[in-house]
């Protein structure tokens, strides 16, 4: 009964988060990366209606009631979709208030759910925004004594309201390689160890819960929150992203998870291209930087701009996240020196807008320019992967977003300086 | 009562000691300025052993030029020969000699100058061991030098050259107000610091305004500077110590050179090169930034009479960039990072060209070995963004941020920085607009030889590092 009242609550609060105004908009005359099977479409329509793509396409009709925007040729794309950050976790890094990206003093905080923590009102979410960052991935961190199974992500929009999570407990978090190891007591061979201790226990708190609550089962090197917690990643139904960079890692990471049949993402692979047919085989993702190519260090020996194109080469899929959080907007300058460095331009665009739709199953959602989808979607005054290109306008869920964050309010306050009857600060 | 700039009290002080030899009787000898002193503890102590490599005798032909001052040649030539720059024309007869380089369809640049890096002292790999470049145990190690904690096997060296850089001032971290002194390298991997020490460049001084300091000694430690107050209390205590020090010498060197028994004063490292930049010998280069904080550092070098070189990082410099045109101080900057810190939470895009759009002059800088290796994207992008607002912002007005200015501030822009007749034949020539994110180098040139070339794989180096590494070749 709690659950069905759950899933009505949930379902009037997705209806209420679409524009309440039914307003009707016609893109025309864009060049539409419709990142579908309908590939590129010149001089084509995309019309919104109730904040959904109702059509998409070159003989679109175009409602009397429709609002215009006229793109004038120039490139509509679907919203990027930032694969990995923590937009609204975190404020001002270095404020450690504002900060609520990871939990430390714990070895497993499975049940940490980021979905709590996510603030909608940041400041990091226009800025990104008005880039072209229409939907974002927040992760839990490791970093800092966090915790080896960091917690559960969230899906959010970068819209302009309070309901903005798109799914919560999109994933699970967990780290091998340097980070692993230093989490787990100073091995990699202990942190696989702890790993799949904690996916044995979970599996066995799943089999025997009544004997659990009895207290008739075994001590568990995990609580009951993080136990259930791990329950859908048992079941395959929620991904668990392993950091891992190394090759012989992520090597690690598929045998562990073909041994408890789980739904990998690898987060970092950085040496990914060196395995590519492994991953290939067995069809596990990979969210990559397409920047890094210096070895970092001795985990990350084989990093090289030509990660991505290796990796598309071989028919690995992969997204790309640069995990910025702050500037996170500069993905498309990663993706396009992915480009530069072998990878097909509609590869880096799909990495950075349906690929990332399809690894977490929104694709039903975003990630296309396609009737029925929601309407996140760009127009750009240029190639949205060069970095001369800004957005002109953009939507997410069908609604127009505003193009001024708290940037270009400083930006216009300094612009010019002039003799002032009043102090700067009073203008507005 | 504010202490007179010391050039002034050196003048008052020589003007007096005139007025008093001429008492004395006309035959004394004139007392030396004390600009024509030669402090010889103030003077570099590590000379550069950079060598340059056989340089090409070439001419680049139908390329766009961006020459760096300003000028475009729209298909022009330049030839290079005995490692300096010949000639920079639309037209030019080519030796017969001369290695003919088409670039048809490609771009030439000067090479890019990186004034703010750590390359080699937080070199790859980032593990402790070869974490050289904070010297984190006191808010003031003007005494310590970059160069004595450079690593030249470091392997982002190799990626920078790749991305155009040609020279680059690599200084100490900002944990302390006085950070040490920094060093001007050729991107020329040598296999020592000195062997890629740029010759003759001027000595520079890295100082710190702000949190850092603050977090590491005050939060971290519990000891000064606990507040921005310590951090600039500290900076005037040290500049009254040094400028008695300098007082010092330059009385030991006056009776020196006027013959008179003198004994010299005893050595401090740290209070040499504070007096080097009270004797304009040594530039400085100070992370700051809040657009107030920079306002009082400029207050404390007019009270010591010593010049800020540029302000580091400076993400508010659009805020007061009258006063720092006015001041002659130059902003380094990034194109757009922020909210990292307090103290960065005002970063915004349009930083680097409102500071120029004001008459300031603007540096781009990476402080990150990644983007060093894209400094042209990051010019891009802020001029992208300044062209949105209308300040119209053209591509040879954006690279002199990351040539002409950066050479500046490095002292070195009279024989780097721009591609003009007579300097040093560093030159980039790409293979597209270099304001393209598609953009690659081509060739790269220092002193005339061919360090980087994407054509030839004996143009592109393997540092000792990667050496039989599963990195090895891996680009």
């Amino acid at each position: 009964m709690l659950r069905t009242i759950a899933t009505i609550i949930t379902v009037a609060a997705a209806t209420l988060a679409f524009p309440l105004k039914a307003e009707v908009i016609a893109i025309t005359g864009g060049q539409v990366h419709t990142l579908g099977e309908a590939g590129v479409l010149e001089d084509a329509t995309v019309l919104i209606r109730d904040g959904r793509i109702e059509a998409v396409g070159q003989d679109v009709s175009i409602p009397n009631d429709a609002r215009r925007i006229d793109a004038e040729g120039r490139p509509v794309t679907p919203g990027i979709i930032d694969a990995h950050g923590q937009i609204g976790l975190v404020e001002v890094s270095a404020v450690s208030g504002s900060n609520d990206g990871a939990v430390s003093g714990r070895a497993f905080t499975a049940a940490f759910d980021v979905a709590d923590a996510i603030n909608p009102a940041s400041a990091l979410i226009p800025i990104n925004r008005v880039e072209g960052i229409t939907r974002a991935v927040v992760a839990p961190g490791h970093g800092g004594g966090g915790s080896l199974i960091a917690g559960q992500g969230a899906i959010i929009d970068l819209g302009n309201g309070y309901d903005t999570l798109t799914r919560q407990g999109a994933a699970m978090y967990a780290s091998l390689g340097e980070t692993g190891a230093q989490l787990s007591g100073g091995s990699r061979a202990a942190a696989m160890l702890h790993l799949r201790e904690a996916l044995q226990d979970a599996q066995d708190y799943q089999d025997n819960r009544a004997d659990y609550e009895r207290r008739e089962r075994r001590e568990y090197a995990l609580g009951r929150l993080d136990l259930d917690a791990l329950g859908p990643v048992l079941e395959g139904e929620m991904p668990l992203i392993i950091n891992a960079h190394r090759a012989s890692d992520i090597r690690a990471a598929l045998r562990l998870a073909t041994d408890f049949d789980l739904q990998l993402v690898i987060r970092g692979g950085a040496e990914a291209w060196k395995v590519a047919e492994e991953l290939a085989a067995v069809d596990v993702p990979v969210l990559i930087d397409p920047l890094q190519n210096l070895p970092g260090n001795f985990e990350s020996l084989g990093s090289t701009l030509e990660n991505a194109a290796r990796l598309h080469e071989d028919g690995v899929r992969f997204a790309f996240a640069t995990g910025d959080s702050h500037n996170a907007r500069n993905i498309t300058q990663a993706a396009g020196n992915a480009v530069a460095h072998g990878l097909p331009h509609e590869a880096a665009m799909a990495a950075i807008m349906s690929v990332p739709a399809d690894i977490w199953s929104i694709e039903d959602r975003v990630g296309r320019l396609e009737s029925g989808l929601e309407a996140d979607l760009v127009i750009w005054d240029g190639d949205p992967l060069d970095v001369t290109s800004y957005p002109d306008h953009v939507f997410i869920r069908g609604a127009e977003m505003p193009m001024e964050t708290r940037h270009t309010r400083l930006r216009d306050r300094y612009l010019e300086v002039h003799d002032l009857t009043l102090p700067l600060a009073y203008p507005r | 009562m504010a202490i007179p700039p010391l050039k002034n009290a050196l003048v008052a002080g020589a003007v007096g000691l005139a007025l008093g030899l001429s008492a004395c009787g006309e035959s004394d000898p004139p007392a030396p300025d004390a600009e024509d002193l030669d402090i010889s503890v103030l003077q570099d102590n590590f000379e550069s052993t950079y060598q340059p490599l056989p340089p090409e005798h070439v001419v680049i032909t139908n390329a766009t030029i961006l020459v760096g001052n300003g000028e475009r040649l729209d298909k022009g030539s330049i030839h290079i020969r005995d490692g300096k720059i010949k000639a920079i024309a639309e037209e030019m007869d080519v030796p017969g000699d001369a290695q003919v380089v088409d670039a048809e369809g490609g771009w030439v640049t000067p090479g890019i100058i990186d004034s703010h890096s750590h390359l080699g002292v937080y070199p790859s790999p980032g593990v402790w061991a070869h974490a050289d470049g904070n010297e984190m145990v006191s808010p003031n190690t003007a005494h310590v030098s970059a160069e004595h904690g450079l690593w030249p096997q470091d392997p982002g060296f190799l990626r920078a050259i790749e991305g155009g850089v040609t020279s680059a001032l690599i200084l100490p971290g900002s944990a302390n107000i006085f950070g040490g002194r920094g060093v001007t390298v050729k991107m020329v991997p040598g296999r020592t610091a000195q062997d890629m020490k740029f010759p003759d460049a001027p000595q520079t001084l890295k100082m710190a305004c702000g949190e850092n300091p603050k977090r590491v000694y005050g939060q971290g430690r519990g000891s000064s500077p606990y507040t921005r107050m310590g951090n600039k209390a500290e900076v005037r205590s040290a500049f009254i110590n040094a400028q008695d020090y300098l007082d010092r010498w330059i009385d030991y060197e006056r009776k020196k050179a006027a013959g008179e028994d003198a004994e010299a004063p005893s050595r401090d490292l740290s209070l040499e090169t504070l007096a080097g930049v009270l004797n304009d010998e040594v530039l400085v280069h100070n992370h700051c930034y809040r657009a107030d904080e920079m306002k009082h550092r400029l207050d404390i070098a007019e009270e010591f009479g010593y010049q800020i070189t540029a302000f580091h990082h400076a993400v508010e410099s659009y805020k007061i960039a009258d006063t720092l045109a006015e001041a002659d101080v130059c902003s380094a900057m990034w194109s757009d990072w922020w909210g990292f810190k307090m103290e960065a939470w005002d970063g915004i895009r349009e930083n680097v060209p409102m500071v120029e759009a004001a008459g300031a002059c603007a540096v781009l800088h990476s402080d990150s070995a990644q983007d060093i290796q894209r400094l042209n994207q990051e010019a891009a992008k802020a001029m992208a963004a300044a062209n949105r607002v209308g300040l119209d912002v053209t591509r040879e007005q954006a690279i002199g941020w990351i040539t002409l200015n950066a050479a500046k501030i490095l002292g070195i822009d009279e024989v780097t920085g721009s591609l003009e007749a007579g300097k040093n034949a560093d030159v980039v020539i790409w293979d597209g607009d270099p304001f393209s994110v598609y953009s690659r180098t081509q060739q790269v040139y220092v002193d005339g030889a061919r360090v980087f070339d994407r054509d030839d794989p004996a143009r592109q180096g393997e540092l000792d590092f990667t050496l039989g590494m599963l990195g090895e070749g891996a680009q």
